[in-house]
């Protein structure tokens, strides 16, 4: 423990976090077997031989999982293995019916690769500079990523006086891809960009549905600060937060961590090596990290081949499968809205975070004719709106793309205005089943005829000279307050054209 | 019965139970009253009633050949359900001397025999094992009755699907009867690991029938299976066939899917067969054989017509004679003079006999106890009392133990037997951080020098001639206390499971004892044919007739 003053005064730290997430794939069947990885079934009826592990029961790989841990490799930029083998983890638990896991060790399917995340605040560290490229974006270099099933549930019947644990096997055998990433993120809030970037690009790609309420993707977090003190940089000993499953908790259990590690550095002055690696629990209730293991070494999990599955070899197509398949990242949509179609930034990132079938749906229009501008101010006005509303997908959105962008030219073409285009979209929203021509009609709307609206005016101005006078006096505005009046004797009567003529025959008086 | 097992409270108890009644499970789905009616009903009187039992023991005395009961249910001289009663009535005789079969329905092998009888009778065509009675190893899966690896940890689990083989022997028309003993979990080389108690030597029943399939051979020997399915990890079909007088064998690794296998060493793990003569072999197999998606070892290779291939004289057949197999200093003297004799007959045949070396068999045995015993830790690790089969109570006061940790502990220590738990302990330390390299990593690649041994040598031969085993059965308990000894006696056969190619054993005479002398051949991977073509064609030439124990023969019946 420090003797110095400093103590009193705060010590200068980096914060350093590598993540392991767990991300389940989209395969209709489990990793070894044939049963159905459907969310939410009763517990244990989505089992067989193979994911109870009942004796003399073997597994078979589902070749769709690693069609899909390629297109990730491929859109994470790793390197796939030209050969990827299978390799037992041993252990017991009771949710680990086999006694093992069968994952990849030495041989995983994907190497090396990285994600680019946005800089949020532009570091003055030396050694941090080195990793920002010149599109203002952090990159994340991993490690790699492998592909292994999942282990069941274990559900703690925590009744007064009982201590019993039920098993639910459904998840047992659904294939994860855990991606690794190096201790390349250095705050909370980077650990949550990177999180949430890496869930988009597994959805926008179909790999994974990213439903986080559904542990479809899981975070482990391995958290040390490299504190100065004395011109010294001195690392806290690692600490693995296990289990978090919400970009919230992510943040929330890293800005813990990072706190209890100071206050324990200053407590204890041990740093790494000096004091065993613990794996800790995120308490999402509590609010805190709870001790669950601490350990001198890694546990020994006596790795070694599979021998009931052959390797793994990728052929040239899945390859060439992988890589268009995973072309259309988030990134790419991204540029696509902002470069191409000069939508504004932050309506571009709602747009992205709501997802690819969103972003095609807003492209549709675009394609369609309606101005990108007004397409998105829409999109975020009113099709969200609806979504949320509704809870709905946008593919259960009453109406199609092509459809909303008529509706969009027709304020473009001065047929409607804005507010009448509204009340059209609620028409059709009732009954999806009328086209935007009619719903307009519906409203009433006829395009008033333009000797019809100098009439109009010409009667209006004669009736209120103290508007006609007060617009010769400078204030132009005031001739809104015939508007209102114009609406009462011919309510199609178009208020900026009603404006316009009128101030033009009164500049002419 | 099975609610005896379910009061067994500890060994003890279980110890007292088994040496009480050997085969403890016989009786357990075979009412008593049905049991004295039937032996009544009498196999004695009604054979010497030709008019209601129309065919002669003797015929079954000598030749208990699957094919002579194919010939005679073809020809109608006897009903499936006569064959099945046959042997249900010699298993009820016979079986208690030597703890062959542990597990049997003959109500269900009835009503299965009179299934093909009705077959027969609509004039159908019958596939080629139908009616013929086969014994299975208690490690493979049936969804009749239990499956038990002859462990306490599955004494009484039931599967609930077929193993791929005995599904293939039902498409086949073959007739369940009865499970046999093994050594727990197939390890053991003399059936003397088993909850059932030891199976004993039809030859000598002071004597191991060898293991770990010795319920298998033995049931072959003594005549009370025509034919038996075994599984051989290291030797576990043919050692027991040497000793027990029979042929049996182990095709190549994959040749023979392994869904339903209880898994022991899972990359060494293969089912094979026994019968009476190496024809029946080729029967056997070829409704065994072939290709299966649920298991991803499995050959997809076509199987050849093994029934048909096995009549074409091997011309200018090439023999090796592995000098190190030959030349061991543990090989009984009366074992070397018969395989002389063998290789004397072979070359008076027309067979070219050539020496070989496979310079890396020494090393067969520390390789084999190192991969084998490794992929059984982690394939064991399932039996742990949380799902499925025995679990024990978690102790009173665990000491430094969550309750979890000392029910895991507790099970794995009572369920299993002492060499399940003595390779579990091999394989665990072989695999730990530290020792993985020195061991197993080091044990897989001498595997390989194993294989390139055999590659060399097939370069040369057609296939391998050489002892089944060092010696001859051994007696019961001799060997119990020294598992090291235990393991040599693997000396010849673990070779062929580390290269996976298939090899077989049959009888080649009698030591001055009476004890069966065994010959192994072996062949390059998926060369079963040309391995039994070899093995008919000397039995064809030297007249060879099955025999059985004079105690087990028919007349007794």
């Amino acid at each position: 423990m420090s003797d110095s003053a400093s103590t009193n005064s705060p010590l200068a730290y980096r914060i350093v976090i590598g993540l392991e997430v767990h991300v389940q794939l989209k395969t209709e069947t489990k990793l070894f077997c044939r049963c159905s990885t459907r969310f939410g079934q009763s517990p244990n009826t989505q089992v067989c031989p193979v994911c109870l592990g009942l004796p003399g029961s073997l597994p078979v790989l589902n070749l769709h999982a690693i069609e899909l841990a390629a297109r990730a490799g491929e859109a994470l930029h790793c390197e796939l293995a030209s050969f990827t083998k299978w390799d037992r983890k041993n252990y017991f638990y009771p949710d680990l019916p086999k006694g093992y896991q069968t994952s990849q060790f030495d041989l995983p399917i994907c190497v090396g690769g990285y994600l680019d995340i946005p800089i949020r605040v532009p570091s003055d560290n030396a050694a941090d500079a080195a990793t920002l490229s010149e599109n203002m974006v952090k990159r994340i270099r991993l490690v790699r990523a492998h592909l292994e099933e999942d282990a069941g549930k274990s559900m703690h019947d925590e009744r007064a006086g009982r201590a019993d644990t039920r098993i639910d096997l459904n998840r047992a055998g659904t294939p994860l891809l855990e991606i690794v990433s190096e201790p390349d993120l250095s705050s909370a809030e980077e650990a949550k960009d990177y999180l949430t970037e890496l869930r988009l690009i597994m959805v926008y790609l179909g790999i994974s549905d990213g439903n986080m309420q559904e542990g479809s993707l899981r975070a482990d977090a391995n958290v040390n600060l490299h504190i100065e003190r004395d011109g010294k940089t001195i690392p806290t000993p690692i600490v693995e937060i296990k289990n978090l499953n919400s970009f919230r908790s992510v943040e929330r259990a890293i800005d813990y961590e990072v706190e209890r590690q100071y206050r324990e550095f200053l407590r204890t002055g041990l740093a790494m090596g000096q004091s065993p690696k613990q794996t800790r629990g995120w308490d999402d209730v509590l609010g805190q990290t709870d001790l669950q293991r601490e350990k001198e070494e890694a546990a020994d999990y006596r790795y070694f081949p599979c021998p009931d599955l052959v390797p793994v070899q990728l052929t040239e197509q899945q390859r060439e499968a992988a890589k268009h398949e995973s072309q259309f990242t988030p990134d790419r949509y991204r540029n696509v809205l902002l470069h191409t179609h000069a939508v504004k930034e932050t309506d571009a990132e709602i747009l992205i975070q709501q997802g690819r079938d969103v972003v095609d749906y807003f492209l549709e229009m675009v394609r369609a004719g309606a101005t990108p501008k007004r397409a998105s101010a829409w999109m975020l006005q009113d099709v969200l709106r609806h979504l949320n509303d509704q809870r709905v997908p946008i593919d259960r959105y009453p109406i199609a793309a092509p459809k909303l962008a008529e509706l969009l030219m027709a304020i473009e073409q001065g047929k409607v205005d804005t507010s009448q285009a509204k009340q059209a979209l609620a028409k059709i929203l009732d009954d999806p089943s009328i086209g935007v021509a009619a719903a307009i009609e519906s409203l009433g709307i006829v395009r008033v005829d333009v000797s019809e609206m100098e009439t109009l005016c010409r009667e209006l101005l004669a009736e209120n000279p103290d508007v006609v006078d007060k617009v010769k006096a400078g204030n132009t505005k005031a001739v809104a307050a015939l508007v209102g009046q114009a609406k009462k004797r011919n309510r199609n009567a178009d208020p900026r054209v009603l404006q316009e003529i009128c101030l033009k025959m009164i500049a002419s008086m | 019965m099975s609610a005896t097992f379910s009061r067994v409270n500890g060994p003890s108890e279980l110890d007292r139970l088994i040496s009480e009644k050997s085969c403890v499970r016989i009786a357990c789905r075979y009412p008593i009253s049905h049991a004295r009616q039937f032996a009544g009903s009498g196999m004695h009187k009604g054979l010497s009633r030709a008019a209601t039992f129309p065919y002669s023991l003797s015929m079954f005395d000598t030749r208990l050949s699957l094919r002579t009961l194919r010939e005679s249910i073809a020809n109608r001289s006897v009903s499936c359900r006569e064959i099945a009663e046959f042997f249900l009535a010699r298993i009820e005789k016979h079986n208690a001397a030597i703890n062959a079969i542990v597990a049997i329905d003959p109500e269900i092998a009835i009503e299965a025999a009179k299934a093909i009888d009705r077959r027969r009778a609509q004039g159908e065509s019958l596939p080629a094992m139908a009616g013929i009675p086969i014994s299975v190893k208690d490690i493979l899966c049936t969804r009749q009755g239990t499956t038990t690896c002859g462990s306490k940890m599955l004494a009484k689990y039931q599967s609930p699907f077929d193993a791929h083989l005995v599904s293939r022997l039902y498409e086949s028309g073959a007739v369940l009867m009865g499970k046999t003993n093994l050594d727990e979990f197939a390890m053991g080389g003399s059936t003397e690991n088993s909850i059932f108690g030891p199976s004993r030597n039809p030859w000598d029943v002071a004597r191991t029938c060898g293991g770990s399939s010795g319920g298998s051979a033995a049931a072959v020997a003594a005549g009370l299976s025509p034919a038996s399915i075994g599984t051989d990890t290291g030797g576990s079909i043919r050692q027991p066939a040497a000793f027990c007088g029979v042929c049996g064998i182990k095709p190549t690794y994959g040749r023979v899917s392994r869904y339903g296998l209880i898994a022991y060493g899972s990359s060494l793990d293969v089912a094979g067969a026994f019968a009476h003569t190496v024809e029946d072999l080729a029967l056997v197999l070829a409704s065994i054989a072939g290709h299966d998606p649920r298991d991803s070892t499995s050959l997809p290779d076509p199987v050849p017509n093994y029934a048909e291939e096995i009549h074409q004289t091997p011309t200018s057949l090439r023999i090796g004679v592995v000098r190190e197999h030959l030349e061991d200093d543990g090989l009984d003297s009366e074992l070397r003079d018969a395989l002389q004799a063998s290789i004397e007959t072979y070359k008076r045949l027309g067979a070219s006999i050539i020496d070989v070396s496979l310079p890396h068999s020494k090393y067969c045995i520390p390789t084999y106890y190192i991969i084998a015993p490794c992929e059984a830790s982690s394939n064991l690790s399932r039996y742990d009392g949380a799902h499925y089969g025995f679990r024990a109570e978690p102790a009173p006061n665990t000491s430094g133990l969550s309750p979890l940790e000392s029910m895991y502990e507790n099970t794995r220590s009572q369920g299993f037997g002492a060499e399940v738990r003595r390779r579990i302990l091999l394989g665990t330390y072989a695999l730990s951080a530290g020792y993985y390299d020195a061991y197993y990593l080091k044990a897989l690649k001498v595997r390989r020098l194993i294989r390139k041994d055999y590659d060399a040598a097939f370069e040369k031969v057609d296939i391998l001639l050489g002892p089944t085993t060092p010696r001859p059965a051994f007696k019961l308990g001799e060997k119990i206390n020294d598992p090291v000894q235990l393991y040599l006696e693997d000396l010849f056969t673990v070779g062929a499971n580390l290269a996976g190619i298939p090899a077989l054993s049959m009888p080649i005479g009698h030591t001055r004892a009476g004890l069966p002398l065994g010959m192994q051949l072996q062949a390059p991977p998926l060369r079963e044919s040309t391995l039994l073509a070899a093995g008919h064609w000397y039995q064809q030439q030297t007249s060879y007739i099955p025999s059985i124990p004079p105690a087990f023969a028919a007349s007794s019946t």
